[in-house]
């Protein structure tokens, strides 16, 4: 697949990237709009930051006694590990079920994952009380009885799995290539203990709220909520692949290699398709999930409007645009449908921990996030896009580096 | 027969594993029967007339701030309240004074559960049921995470979000320290007019009982926590509905750890065969692939050597016919070299005549 | 030896905490294990 030789090649052969595969940018201005704006919103988290830590949670967000899980939770967490999912689909899909056309796909998958795994633990410094204590459960006290403990441990090994896997990339940037070469050895046990721990996890994060029947709306809560928090993850992790993908794929042209450029319509296709039928098994198990609680009479409720709109708009309606898209050979259709997708994984997470939550509380009561809230996400996530831009500029994810012939 | 060393000692090995497993206390009903001789507190809504002394006596004997508006001040009563950092219990009023049959109220505070949401939730074991009957935190441990509140169907829970260093969540205790020490909770010994009686749950499980028969005209037919959520260790008896009263009637009987340990329990089972069927699966695909390999390599391999064979063949072919052309044109030659000998032979001389 | 266990929670202490250690044994002696079947022929 790859053609570079590891010799200097002439423009018309085989170009490398524009910054000559030396692993450095090219200059520009440093106050670009992206800067200027990711600036201004580092230095918000950082005010923000203040004062959460100076003032405590109330300082800075509405959680309260009712509603102690916001969107640091609702969104940061359960939705950034439902996105960060692309890393175990992707990788397993390369080196478990021998899919290597895929293959250009899974550095810049695996980099999204260890960045959204990475962000998680970030956002919950912020979110719990005593940030400091987070060891506690492992060292200290198990609670053994508790999903989160077992999703805490998941989640601290999966992150050390995703770490592993990202760090052949950093070591050829580095050029220590003994040590890279020992990481890559790696690769399958370490893809195989991911989808070990991605399945428990993911599948514990819904699990989380089975203690919680009095408090979720039964068209959400579910005996399954396990099984659909699981296998939306899977549709969540291909569509940020794609998703993600067509963003670098333009924003950071100057990185991407002819090889991967290549490869990419065959990730696009091949994952629009994958996604389309995962969502569709989706929709099934959920519509199981209304039947087998017999919860029909719900539809006509405005809580079950709103389910219809979840179902519909975000899941059965991706999963035929994917199929449009992979028929026709339409690429925009898929980049929307992905971002579709990507939505519809927000919704369903945001609707199981906020707003289908405490749905018997009166409205007066119901949470809304303070802006400050917002705000610190809005920072998390930001300091997710600089430190992504920062690596792929600079190493061999979006393109192969030459010295290193075997990552195929 | 004498029995030898080792089997005696093999069967007191038996024997001592056997004494060591852990046994279940019989039930009532459901597989776990709790603590028998744990206390409870009965709350009698029927006389209760919110004047507050329990929520005051909390506070003192708790040590916990002084509120906003004094326990005096009964206007508070005109919002629902809930539990919250600084205050453990509260009254409330579901009633207004105008409304036909007066007002009523009802006392609302942890229900110490048989079997603890809290406590299931809770991922550093924060939470304990005691055998006195008090479900205790302990802030130690605590890392504010919050699933307690989370998974508490009563809402009881409350969290110091304005405690920047040492934050902790707070709940009425059953006076677990007074307990111990033989007195009563601090709300049941404020109360003045008895609504709250304290003692093992059982006996006041017959109080209950007992009352409700007498007065069948005063009190609903029902003792909330009895079977609620798998049973609390704080009942309730009311003269409406406990609906009236905010207690949910909808909560059912499950006990709360139940509704998590199908999740749990499939852990170890996806873990025991996700990697041997991934670790199958790779084998099978590198396997294939090896195979695959192999049949292209022989293919190739038998390719070249048919070509080879074939070129070999003709050019064995071309070889002969050289061989035969050369042959023949040597043979040609040597005829042709013969006539021309013959030719030039010089001819015998003729005679003249 | 072990104490009577009266409670659901307390069940679930013990059963869970059991099956955590086995999964960290599990998580152990399978690569072994794997390594063991592939000690003679060609490494993956």
């Amino acid at each position: 697949m790859s053609t570079d030789t590891g010799t200097v090649t002439t423009p018309e052969a085989a170009p490398l990237p524009a910054d000559g595969g030396s692993g450095t940018p090219p200059r520009r201005g440093i106050l670009t709009p992206f800067n200027v704006i990711a600036g201004l919103i580092i230095l918000l988290g950082a005010w923000l930051t203040w004062q959460r830590f100076t003032g405590g949670l109330g300082a800075i967000s509405h959680l309260s006694n009712n509603q102690p899980w916001g969107v640091w939770i609702g969104f940061d967490l359960l939705t950034g590990v439902a996105l960060a999912a692309g890393g175990y689909t992707t990788a397993a899909a390369v080196y478990l079920f021998g899919q290597k056309q895929y293959h250009a796909a899974v550095r810049p998958a695996v980099l999204t994952g260890f960045l959204g795994y990475a962000l998680v633990v970030f956002a919950l410094l912020y979110d719990v009380g005593r940030p400091l204590r987070l060891p506690y459960p492992f060292v200290i006290s198990p609670g053994v009885t508790s999903v989160m403990f077992e999703v805490g441990a998941c989640v601290a090994l999966y992150l050390t799995v995703l770490f592993l896997e990202f760090s052949p990339a950093p070591l050829e940037w580095l050029g220590w290539t003994r040590l890279r070469n020992f990481m890559i050895k790696l690769t399958i046990p370490l893809t195989i203990f991911g989808v070990v721990l991605s399945t428990l996890h993911q599948s514990s994060l819904g699990a989380m709220f089975l203690i919680t029947p009095a408090k979720l709306h039964p068209l959400w809560y579910s005996n399954y909520l396990p099984v659909f928090f699981f296998v939306s993850s899977i549709a969540a992790g291909m569509a940020m692949v794609i998703f993600e993908g067509t963003l670098s794929h333009s924003i950071f042209r100057r990185q991407v290699d002819p090889a991967h450029e290549e490869e990419h319509h065959a990730v696009i296709f091949g994952f629009a398709k994958a996604t389309s039928l995962v969502l569709m098994g989706y929709f099934g198990i959920k519509v199981v999930g209304v039947a087998v609680s017999n919860n029909w009479h719900l539809l006509g409720t405005r809580y079950g409007l709103w389910f219809l709109l979840e179902m519909l708009g975000f899941v059965a309606l991706p999963a035929f645009l994917f199929g449009v898209g992979v028929r026709e050979k339409k690429l925009g259709l898929i980049r929307f449908t992905a971002l579709l997708t990507v939505l519809g994984i927000v919704l369903n997470r945001l609707n199981v921990a906020i707003i289908c939550f405490n749905y018997r509380l009166p409205a007066a009561q119901r949470y809304v996030p303070s802006w400050k809230e917002i705000g610190l996400s809005v920072f998390i996530v930001t300091v997710g896009l600089v430190a992504f831009r920062f690596i792929v500029t600079r190493m061999p994810i979006l393109h192969d580096d030459p010295a290193y012939k075997d990552a195929h | 027969m004498s029995i030898s060393r080792r089997s005696f000692l093999q069967i007191l090995g038996l024997a001592s594993a056997g004494a060591a497993l852990p046994t279940t206390a019989q039930a009532a009903h459901g597989e776990f029967a709790g603590y028998p001789d744990s206390f409870a507190v009965l709350h009698d809504q029927t006389l209760c007339v919110g004047c507050r002394s329990c929520e005051a006596a909390c506070n003192e004997v708790n040590n916990l701030p002084a509120p906003d508006r004094p326990f005096t001040d009964l206007t508070v009563l005109d919002e629902m309240r809930r539990t919250s950092a600084g205050a453990y219990t509260v009254v409330n009023r579901y009633r207004d004074a105008d409304e036909p049959g007066g007002p009523i109220f009802r006392k609302l505070q942890c229900n110490h559960c048989l079997e603890p949401a809290c406590a299931s939730a809770c991922f550093v074991g924060a939470f304990t049921k005691t055998p006195e009957g008090a479900v205790i935190y302990n802030p130690s441990v605590c890392v504010g995470c919050r699933y307690c509140i989370v998974a508490c169907p009563f809402n009881v829970p409350a969290y110091q979000y304005h405690n920047a260093a040492n934050p902790v969540v707070t709940k009425c205790t059953m006076c677990y320290p007074r307990v111990k020490e033989g007195l009563l909770p601090g709300c049941v010994e404020a109360c003045p007019m008895e609504a709250l009686s304290f003692g093992k749950r059982r006996d006041l499980l017959h109080l209950a009982r007992e009352r409700i028969l007498r007065h069948p005209d005063r009190y609903v037919d029902h003792i909330y926590g009895e079977l609620e959520m798998g049973g609390t260790s704080w009942l309730y008896i009311t003269g409406v509905r406990p609906e009236k009263v905010g207690l949910r009637e909808d909560l059912g009987e499950t006990p709360a750890p139940e509704f998590t340990s199908g999740a749990l329990g499939a852990v170890p089972m996806v873990v025991g065969l996700w990697p041997v069927l991934l670790t199958g699966l790779y084998a099978i695909n590198k396997r294939r692939e090896a195979v695959q390999k192999r049949n292209l390599t022989e293919a190739v391999e038998q390719a070249i050597g048919e070509t080879q064979a074939a070129a070999d063949r003709k050019a064995a072919q071309t070889a002969e016919k050289f061989k035969k052309d050369k042959e023949a044109a040597v043979e040609k030659a040597i005829q042709k070299a013969l006539k021309e000998a013959e030719a030039a032979r010089p001819k015998p001389p003729e005679e003249d005549a | 030896m072990l104490a009577v266990i009266h409670t659901l929670q307390e069940f679930m202490t013990r059963t869970k905490g059991i099956v955590y250690l086995l999964i960290l044994a599990y998580l152990i002696g399978f690569p072994l294990w794997w390594r063991f079947l592939n000690r003679n022929n060609k490494d993956d």
